[in-house]
């Protein structure tokens, strides 16, 4: 369990840090898990739905419309009611990787869509004519072309997604948002900083790798556009 | 497993929505959100709004925008918690000041950053031909602002404006964990007591909260926006093809 140092300095989050590592470190593994997972699960649903959106004209209204929607519900209801909806216990991380899920979702359908439709029509035009069928065209020439936008989608989802999986620690799911919740019960007589502090920094060196794995992902995916840079 | 019927019976009754002696009840607890919340989005909005402006008309200042922007990074929680701890022991008024102001300057600090980068980046957007044009009417610097730049960034700071106020809605909601009032009562009561339709029904009435502040706001932008902005004009009264100039939004918010 945490310890409480009787010194509250804020310098006091590296011994903090070294008196609860294997703690913290299960929490952080546990955290970038419940980041990550959504990503690619709302990545894996969205390419359909925003292709869909795109090649039906008429879905893509209420696609958009609904998958906004959804983006407006506070997240903290969200991991609330999912146990309702899913038939878990309260405290199943389940409940955390769906709510994420349906954001990510909420989020990259309208990405994919307009990323797919920010194709040039001549470009899709002289892939027809080289003889490519419908889907070896949206393999080919589509997606790629479409994966710098949705790339930008993902990272707004990565960011956020750390974020939010901080907030399901005040319903008592482990992750690196009980160090929020630690410091604060350890603040009962007096500020107690190294925790948050602590859980603060570790969310944000947890974003920006996260952000900057998809920045690598989307440049080793768009090898070309390199190549025009380079000119 | 927890089943709805549990749920909507929590949400029927009455004795729920009346206060109570030592609990407040629903109409209470949504009046005390709506209160942090419209609070903070005035004070983010009297920030952002003119600076916003500012750094977009002048073009100076620009790092302010980025320098906001990276405050989004932060957990929400974390933050909620940090400000708590610092200032809440400094506090000794009464009822829930010690809760009230650290959460307000949270919910200020996450409020401003979509409303000053939307304000900015909606007054950068402006065609540099419109705003030349006036320019050449013989308007001043600060008519332009208003009368051009301003009326064409309605559509970029209303969209900032209301994902700022669903993160305050939903940061609101967090704030109760800390021991402040409002719908996230509900939720952490029904956690602390295991009463789960009562936990549920808490987080079922922040959503509906927060999505008819939504709907409010998206009728203000339509009521806001000029029609020569956002292009919603009656299809009989124009030909078909004048219709394509519909102004693409640039999302720059999403909390």
């Amino acid at each position: 369990m945490i310890l409480a140092d009787d010194n509250s300095s804020p310098l006091k989050l590296f011994s903090y840090f070294s008196n609860n590592h294997s703690q913290v470190l299960s929490w952080l593994w546990s955290h970038a898990w419940l980041s990550v997972v959504p990503v690619v699960i709302g990545l894996i649903v969205s390419l359909p739905l925003g292709w869909l959106a795109r090649r039906y004209r008429w879905v893509y209204p209420p696609m958009v419309s609904l998958t906004g929607l959804l983006y407006t519900i506070p997240s903290i209801a969200l991991f609330v009611v999912m146990p309702s909806l899913l038939g878990t216990r309260i405290l199943d991380p389940i409940n955390v990787v769906v709510a994420l899920s349906v954001y990510t979702v909420a989020l990259l359908v309208r990405v994919v869509a307009d990323g797919l439709g920010s194709v040039p029509e001549e470009v899709n035009q002289a892939a027809t004519a080289m003889g490519l069928t419908r889907f070896q065209r949206l393999l080919k020439v589509e997606l790629p072309i479409a994966v710098p936008v949705i790339a930008a989608g993902l990272r707004v989802a990565a960011v956020s997604n750390v974020s939010m999986v901080a907030v399901a620690a005040t319903i008592g799911v482990p992750e690196l948002g009980q160090l929020f919740t630690n410091g604060f019960q350890l603040s009962v007589s007096g500020p107690y900083y190294p925790p948050i502090l602590l859980g603060l920094i570790l969310c944000v060196i947890l974003a920006l790798v996260l952000d900057f794995a998809i920045v690598l992902l989307n440049r080793s995916l768009t090898p070309w556009r390199r190549v025009v840079a380079a000119r | 497993m927890i089943s709805f019927s549990g749920v909507i019976t929590w949400l029927n009754d009455p004795g729920n929505w009346r206060d109570r002696v030592g609990q407040e009840g629903i109409f209470t607890q949504l009046l005390n959100h709506l209160q942090y919340s419209v609070v903070a989005i005035l004070i983010a909005l009297a920030i952002g709004l003119p600076l916003g402006l500012l750094i977009g008309h002048s073009g100076r200042a620009t790092f302010i925008v980025s320098a906001v922007n990276a405050l989004r990074a932060l957990p929400t929680v974390g933050l909620l918690i940090l400000f708590y701890v610092i200032i809440g022991p400094h506090i000794h008024g009464k009822g829930d000041a010690a809760f009230l102001i650290p959460t307000e300057i949270v919910l200020v600090l996450l409020a401003t950053p979509p409303i000053l980068a939307n304000t900015y980046a909606g007054v950068q957007n402006v065609e540099p031909a419109a705003r030349d044009a006036a320019a050449g009417m013989g308007m001043t610097s600060t008519q332009v602002l208003f009368r051009v730049e301003l009326p064409n960034a309605l559509p970029l700071i209303f969209s900032g404006l209301r994902s700022a106020a669903l993160q305050v809605i939903a940061t609101a909601t967090i704030a109760a964990y800390v021991g402040l009032g409002g719908l996230g009562r509900f939720v952490y009561d029904g956690l602390a007591s295991r009463d789960f339709p009562q936990m549920t029904g808490g987080a079922i009435l922040v959503a509906i909260l927060a999505l008819v502040v939504d709907l409010l706001l998206a009728l203000g932008q339509r009521y806001a926006v000029s029609r020569g902005v956002s292009g919603r004009f009656s299809k009989r009264a124009l030909p078909a093809d004048s219709r394509s100039g519909e102004v693409v939004q640039l999302e720059v918010a999403s909390a």
